[in-house]
């Protein structure tokens, strides 16, 4: 691949030739002027684009919790309705949780994660801008229901039955929750494959993991745990939806359902998320407590171990939520055990943090100070966590205040105050300007003592009885003065966030840029000029050290003077490296894509889908489901697996690197692979509910119940297999040269996916099976329709693979798009096997 | 490049032992989940399936007790240092034998509290 010769190589020391380069490479990287600015899909600008929105989200919240302690502040207040309190501290917990907490790590991710890989873009731009233009929609449709007083009003999780019965809970509230949050999962789905391709495929050429910033790590595992724990939701959100709009009684016990399957499918969500916000913040900690420990971390392997560890025990922790529900002691023990498990790896990583500290000379910045109070207030919401994990305790405390000063401290002491560390920290890459010094320790001690006032009275008045999602209490129970000093402590808390966002919004015209650096920290980040460059790194830099910028001899000159790869953009297009998992080893030279509209155009159309829905308005939302198809078609047909106009390309060094690749290398297959696992968990999510009813009810298929038969299911699995191999034939032969039969074999799969999807749907049809009677013929039906649906999009993949050969855009060597429609086919086969197992062949064996 | 007799260790060998213990668990729960659901009858003795849940342990610990057993021999054959920043295909060997002796080493203690319930619950309540 190495060809020294195989272009002139430019004089990197010739100023004359860097100035052009600058020029071609600021002019391909630069942000469109005017309307069209929205079009921008740079992380630069989406990254603080989502940023900025989850943050208005968070102050939006952060109002509805000062209404409720004006409210909680004395007994038997009637400050608001109780109707309205319902409302807020629904919409409170909901906003906190899925329009901040956990989009704000996409956000920071998303501006943080290329800079630290000396990457010029992440490999999907226009997937980020589509994930934040689909929060953006879902969230101000969700947040702005309260001003019709139509906001959700059953608590964050929406337990049914309280939830799903008109006689609870007349109008729109819980569908606009249910529908709103689904579509902003699809956001967090299109984040976690945007990072998870974005820390394996696109680490600078030398970055081994054991070189990898511990940031990267984390992402890592933030990102897979979203993979895992977000389907599931997505499938209660489908069983719930069905049962709010057509009566389909899956938590409904008089018919076979149960609602405790709804807290199942809610926590396995739930509590992996906790750990889902926790994680990036404590990232930002362990990329700041070196810097201000001026010292290498000590002990990386161990952080590893943290992160991966609780990212797979977190996931063992879910029913601790749902201790009161009556399942059997020996079950309720698995997940206290898991619980307190968690503990190691949690615990093994603020040792860490402090043994490097301790060994470091420490700078006490505003950032070291927001992570000093981060983690004593961690530790505290920690050490009650370990309380309420044991089942005797969390009888008690369940459901009172306790559990309200416990989750509080986890969170602003996990995630808050590390975030508020990380933008005191980060706030030069974003703008190029230091926040103040002297506002940033007003805040923090402001912030502090606010929030140890606010919420450690709430410990006693929970012990003293105070139920939590009370809008008010007697007098007679002796909680006043304990609310009063919280409703005090809120207001000061507040204040104190207020001090940073005036620090952040105040006008700075005059002051000058910060030096570069600032910080004198030693990761890839700080390579960034102040302020900083569109482009993101002057040149992608060859990186055989965990801190570059304090162990690489003339790393910052070498980078800026261009003597890495990819100095130059000669072609006029956006171009970065991506390299192997393992070693970093460059493998070829991606082009990503530029501004586009089409990004925004299919996110506000899918969104339309969702709200018609909500609405019930059926032929709208049919229509808008339509457009929202052919906006990602054209997306997909004008930006994606574009050939380009030569095979390879000298990147610099003597390099050559190819421009296309297809299959496990590219990074397009990984993106699919990665997009089917979580589409596969969220089949598993509903093959769960199967299970579920299966192991809750004596006879399961109820006897004498008609089912799908097992003719037409078993038809419709042979038509699966044949679409199946129809793809991989196509994909072979193509790859062979035989364009024509591969072609033939694109249209034979496309139709008989189509046979396969419908051969499905007649069976529960033609027997006559009414989801509405009993929870097996709707577990029958959502299991169909599903497997039926991913046949449609498999039909529709296949046909679009025929139209790219024949219009030219997909050739024997340019097969991309086929070589991932067919590892798509072998999920959708997999999902064809076990539907069919599950209606017809499993009744048969039990 | 690498040592004779030694395998390359990938981010698959890393998370196997969790993976081990994420089984385990789910095995123990859902058979326990399937003896006392639909809760009819809370007083039903469930020795057979504690001693089900036995044999699983004893085989994870066993699976775990393996991993743990090939890391540390290569990780020890690597020289055994804690030092493993430097720009070589070994120190990036090292640094995932290392993790992976530590996540094994949780994986282990973490399959052992997760026998604990059935030590000490013998019945559906």
């Amino acid at each position: 691949m190495t060809d020294p010769t195989a272009q002139g190589t430019p004089d990197q020391d010739d100023p004359e030739v860097r100035r052009g380069q600058e020029d071609r490479l600021r002019e391909v990287w630069k942000t469109p002027k005017g309307w069209r600015y929205w079009s921008a899909v740079n992380n630069t600008e989406i990254g603080v684009w989502y940023t900025a929105a989850s943050f208005g989200f968070m102050l939006f919240a952060g109002v509805l919790a000062l209404l409720m302690r004006v409210q909680l502040a004395v007994p038997e207040n009637d400050f608001l309705t109780a109707t309205f309190y319902n409302q807020l501290f629904t919409l409170h917990g909901t906003a906190m949780m899925f329009l901040f907490a956990v989009p704000i790590f996409e956000a920071v991710a998303i501006i943080l994660l290329p800079q630290m890989l000396g990457a010029r873009d992440l490999p999907f731009p226009r997937l980020s801008a589509f994930g934040f233009w689909c929060f953006l929609i879902g969230g101000v449709f969700v947040s702005g229901s309260i001003f019709f007083g139509a906001a959700p009003a059953s608590g964050w999780f929406m337990y049914p039955p309280l939830t799903t019965e008109e006689k609870f809970t007349p109008g729109l509230g819980p569908d606009i929750w249910l529908l709103g949050l689904s579509f902003i999962e699809v956001a967090s789905i299109a984040a976690a494959v945007e990072l998870i391709v974005g820390t394996l495929k696109c680490r600078p050429p030398g970055m081994r993991l054991n070189l990898m910033p511990l940031y990267g790590w984390y992402v890592l595992v933030v990102a897979a745990m979203i993979l895992f724990a977000f389907p599931p939701l997505i499938a209660g959100d489908i069983l719930f939806e069905m049962e709010r709009m057509f009566d389909w009684p899956f938590f409904d016990p008089a018919r076979g359902g149960d609602p405790i399957l709804w807290q199942h499918l809610f926590w396995i969500f739930g509590h992996p998320e906790v750990y889902i916000v926790f994680l990036p913040a404590i990232a930002l900690v362990a990329m700041i407590v070196p810097t201000f420990a001026q010292r290498p971390i000590l002990g990386y392997s161990w952080i590893v171990l943290a992160a991966v560890g609780t990212g797979f025990l977190s996931f063992g922790l879910w029913v601790h939520h749902m201790y009161t529900t009556g399942l059997p002691s020996a079950s309720l023990g698995f997940f206290s055990a898991a619980s307190e498990a968690v503990a190691i790896p949690t615990g093994v990583q603020i040792f860490v943090f402090l043994a490097t500290l301790l060994t470091g000379q420490v700078i006490f910045s505003v950032p070291m100070l927001f992570v000093a109070g981060a983690l004593a207030t961690f530790v505290i919401g920690g050490l009650t966590g370990v309380m309420v994990a044991l089942v005797p305790f969390d009888w008690q405390a369940h459901d009172t205040y306790f559990v309200v000063a416990h989750l509080h401290y986890v969170l602003i002491g996990g995630m808050l105050f590390p975030l508020s560390a990380g933008i005191y920290y980060y706030w030069p890459i974003v703008s190029g300007r230091k926040l103040s010094d002297r506002l940033g320790r007003w805040a923090f001690w402001i912030m502090f003592t606010g929030f140890n006032l606010a919420f450690l009275p709430m410990h006693y008045s929970g012990l003293a009885g105070m139920a939590r999602r009370v809008w008010t209490y007697p007098a007679t129970l002796g909680v006043g003065t304990a609310n009063l000093i919280s409703s005090i402590g809120a207001f000061v808390f507040a204040a104190g966030f207020l001090v940073i966002v005036w620090d952040v919004l105040r006008p700075r015209g005059r002051e000058p840029y910060a030096d570069r650096n600032p910080w004198n920290a030693g990761t890839p980040e700080w390579l960034t000029e102040m302020p900083g460059e569109n482009w993101g790194v002057r040149s992608v830099p060859i990186v055989t050290t965990r801190y570059p910028l304090w162990q690489q001899a003339n790393f910052i000159e070498d980078v800026d003077k261009g003597r890495f790869y990819l100095p130059d953009a000669e072609e006029g297009e956006r171009e970065t490296l991506v390299t192997s998992v393992l070693d970093a080893r460059p493998e070829q030279c991606l082009r990503v894509p530029g501004p586009s509209f089409m990004p925004m155009i299919a996110a506000a159309l899918t969104g339309a889908v969702f709200i018609f829905t909500t609405f019930k308005f059926w032929i709208p939302a049919l229509v808008a489901m339509v457009l929202a198809t052919v906006s990602i078609m054209v997306w997909l047909w004008r930006g994606t697996a574009v050939i380009p106009e030569k095979p390879e390309k000298n990147v610099g060094l003597g390099l050559s690197l190819p421009l296309y690749v297809s299959g496990p290398k590219s990074t397009g297959w990984w993106a699919m692979f990665i997009t089917m696992t979580g589409d596969a968990m969220a089949f598993v999510g509903l093959a769960f509910g199967y299970m579920f009813y299966f192991t809750i009810h004596a006879d399961f298929p109820p006897p004498g119940m008609a089912g799908p038969g097992v003719l037409w299911p078993s038809l419709s699995l042979g038509l699966f297999g044949a679409a199946w191999a129809a793809s991989l034939g196509a994909r072979n032969l193509n790859r062979a040269g035989r364009v024509g039969i591969a072609r033939g074999l694109m249209a034979a799969g496309s139709l008989l996916s189509l046979g396969a999807g419908a051969a499905l749907l007649w069976g529960p049809w033609t027997f006559g099976l009414n989801p509405a009677d009993h929870v097996y013929p709707a577990t029958v039906w959502v299991l169909a329709i599903w497997t039926a649906v991913h046949a449609a999009v498999g039909s529709l993949m296949l046909g679009y693979c025929l139209a790219r050969s024949v219009f030219g855009r997909i050739t024997p060597r340019h097969d991309a798009d086929i070589s991932n429609v067919a590892l798509y086919w072998h999920f959708m086969f997999a999902t064809a096997l076990v539907t069919v197992t599950l209606l017809a062949f499993f009744p048969m064996l039990v | 490049m690498l040592g004779l007799g030694k395998t390359e260790d990938t981010l698959w060998t890393l998370i196997a032992a969790p993976t081990i213990w994420a089984f385990h668990f789910l095995f123990s729960y859902t058979l326990v989940a399937w003896q006392c659901a639909p809760n009819g009858d809370p007083f039903r003795d469930i020795g057979g399936t504690r001693a089900m849940i036995g044999v699983a342990t004893l085989t994870c610990l066993g699976l775990i007790g393996l991993i743990l057993r090939r890391a540390w021999r290569e990780w020890r054959e690597g020289g055994g240092g804690f030092r493993n920043d430097q720009d070589t295909a070994e120190a990036r060997e090292g640094f995932l034998e290392f993790s992976t002796l530590l996540l094994a080493a949780l994986s282990f203690v973490a399959v052992l509290f997760e026998t604990l319930p059935i030590v000490m619950i013998g019945d559906c309540r």
